[in-house]
């Protein structure tokens, strides 16, 4: 029997990343990623948005077979993680076998919010996350003419962005005060909703969608609203935000909380065990955050791989992620969310704009429309921790490249 | 179907064989070139997928958008003539043979 090594469970790009840096730190013992997909880990960003238009998968992997293989990565596919051992250190599979581990790496990821709302089984009713879904949407919506997204979210508002491009009516429906709401300050939140009514694009905010309506045989006719409009559609996508992947994690008897409970070292309360990406709850320093984004799945995964290896790293990130939506890229630095002074530089001759935001005075990040040069400049003053303050940024003609060089 | 070499910051040579319109970035990830980070997975909106391109090659590939052009000014080894994004640099017949330099760094 081989010696246990390091086992995996999703084949996601935490997960992948985890086996990858492993390699790269040159440990020996076998690593198995445990997927329940049925191709190799893959990108999951642009199922929102590029894949849409071409479906190119080719495009989304991250390591063909022969790299993996070359590194001596196993990757069991289409195959569940029932249970885990903590006692024997095994994880039962689906396929009846199991897997002994030294240690455990979570990278279970994150499904769709479900909606509790009537006629979600009609036909044409979709959701977003994994490639079968995106391929089935994909397809689904080059026959539909119009679109109806539960959502005002990242993807909700990237798949609205590329619908519309593609000529399609879409109307999007929020249910919070305003798009965004939980991701981004009220300005760029405004400049995106005005970037995208420009566009064609109807968005409605502070309205919940009351149930699908639907034909007898089943087909989608549209949306009904709470205030009793409907919304014509063809298609609904339900876009509704998404929630951790912990069950597996709460079924161990380890905790869990807004996902799986980790340390400073991403280690659950299981020294063996560990957990990375979409599906963690860890702490950082204004309390306990859970981040989507590819930068937070990735760093952690580094981040475990070199505990894993002897280290006894805290993690720690300053945080960035972006959203294409159709021509427009937004981009955020730092942790924006919670901003309680935020100051706005835009030109009314193009649709770029940067928001810079303050929490008690202090710098917290920047938010930027088609703005990528101030997003990286942004990104490196965040990295300095120089306790930058308003007064820094409220010169209007000082660009933040010039802050940066000065900032040193 | 076309090649490209990627040359290391140390020299290493590593080619391999693209198919039409997958881009530059994505062939070093797919076979796990190292060197090449790739962030944003093809955005171009992280700065760490940078590569030199060889210079008679420069004029054959489709010209960096503004996007680009204001990303190449943020990477994290210096900016010289040749540099592009390699994820914005899709392969293509044109571009068999395509020597890419990568940096020291990219982050």
């Amino acid at each position: 029997m081989t010696q246990p090594g390091v086992v995996i469970i999703g084949g996601g790009q935490a997960g992948l990343q985890v086996a990858l840096s492993l390699r790269q730190l040159g440990f020996d013992k076998p690593i198995q990623i445990v997927s329940d997909e049925p191709v190799l880990p893959y990108q999951r960003p642009p199922l929102s948005k590029t894949y849409l238009a071409d479906g190119n998968f080719d495009q989304l992997v991250l390591r063909g077979q022969a790299a993996l293989d070359a590194q001596q990565v196993d990757v069991l596919l289409a195959t569940r993680a029932e249970a885990i051992d903590r006692k024997a250190r095994s994880v039962s599979l689906s396929d009846g076998r199991t897997l002994p581990y030294e240690h455990l790496v979570l990278a279970t990821g994150t499904r769709p919010r479900r909606l509790p709302l009537a006629g979600s089984d009609l036909q044409n009713v979709h959701e977003l996350r994994t490639l079968a879904q995106a391929e089935r949407l994909r397809t689904a919506m080059s026959a539909a003419a119009s679109i109806a997204i539960v959502g005002g979210g990242f993807i909700g508002l990237e798949v609205a962005a590329f619908a519309r491009s593609a000529g399609k009516k879409v109307t999007v429906i929020e249910a919070g005060s305003r798009i965004l709401e939980r991701s981004v300050s009220a300005a760029v939140s405004a400049h995106l909703l005005q970037l995208h009514r420009r566009d064609g694009i109807e968005i409605r905010y502070r309205i919940g969608a009351g149930r699908i309506l639907g034909t007898a045989d089943g087909r989608v006719t549209g949306l009904l609203l709470a205030d009793d409009a409907v919304v014509d559609a063809d298609l609904v996508l339900l876009a509704a935000g998404a929630v951790p992947n912990d069950d597996l994690a709460r079924g161990a008897g380890l905790q869990t909380g807004n996902g799986i409970l980790v340390d400073t070292a991403l280690r659950t309360l299981d020294p063996c065990i560990w957990a990375v990406g979409d599906c963690v709850d860890f702490p950082a320093p204004r309390g306990r955050l859970r981040l989507e984004s590819v930068q937070n799945a990735v760093e952690q995964a580094k981040c475990v791989a070199r505990n894993i290896v002897g280290g006894n790293e805290a993690f720690g990130i300053v945080p960035w992620f972006w959203s294409d939506q159709g021509r427009y890229k937004l981009q955020i630095a730092g942790l924006t969310a919670g901003a309680d002074d935020v100051l706005v530089r835009k030109t009314e001759d193009s649709d770029r704009l940067a928001a810079i935001c303050f929490r008690d005075g202090t710098f917290t990040g920047v938010e930027t429309v088609n703005a990528p040069a101030d997003h990286m400049a942004a990104r490196t003053l965040l990295a300095r921790t120089t306790g930058l303050t308003r007064k820094d940024f409220e010169d209007a003609n000082l660009d933040l490249k010039s802050l940066v060089g000065s900032a040193t | 179907m076309p090649k490209v070499t990627f040359v290391s910051a140390d020299g290493r040579e590593t080619t391999l064989t693209a198919q039409n319109g997958q881009s530059v970035m994505q062939v070093a990830m797919v076979n796990g070139v190292e060197g090449i980070v790739a962030e944003c997975g093809g955005s171009a909106m992280c700065a760490t997928c940078h590569v030199y391109v060889d210079t008679p090659f420069v004029h054959l590939a489709a010209p960096a958008s503004e996007i680009e052009n204001e990303m190449l000014d943020c990477v994290a080894s210096q900016r010289r003539p040749g540099s592009r994004l390699s994820c914005q640099i899709q392969m293509s017949d044109a571009l068999d043979g395509l020597r890419v330099f990568l940096p020291e760094t990219q982050q």
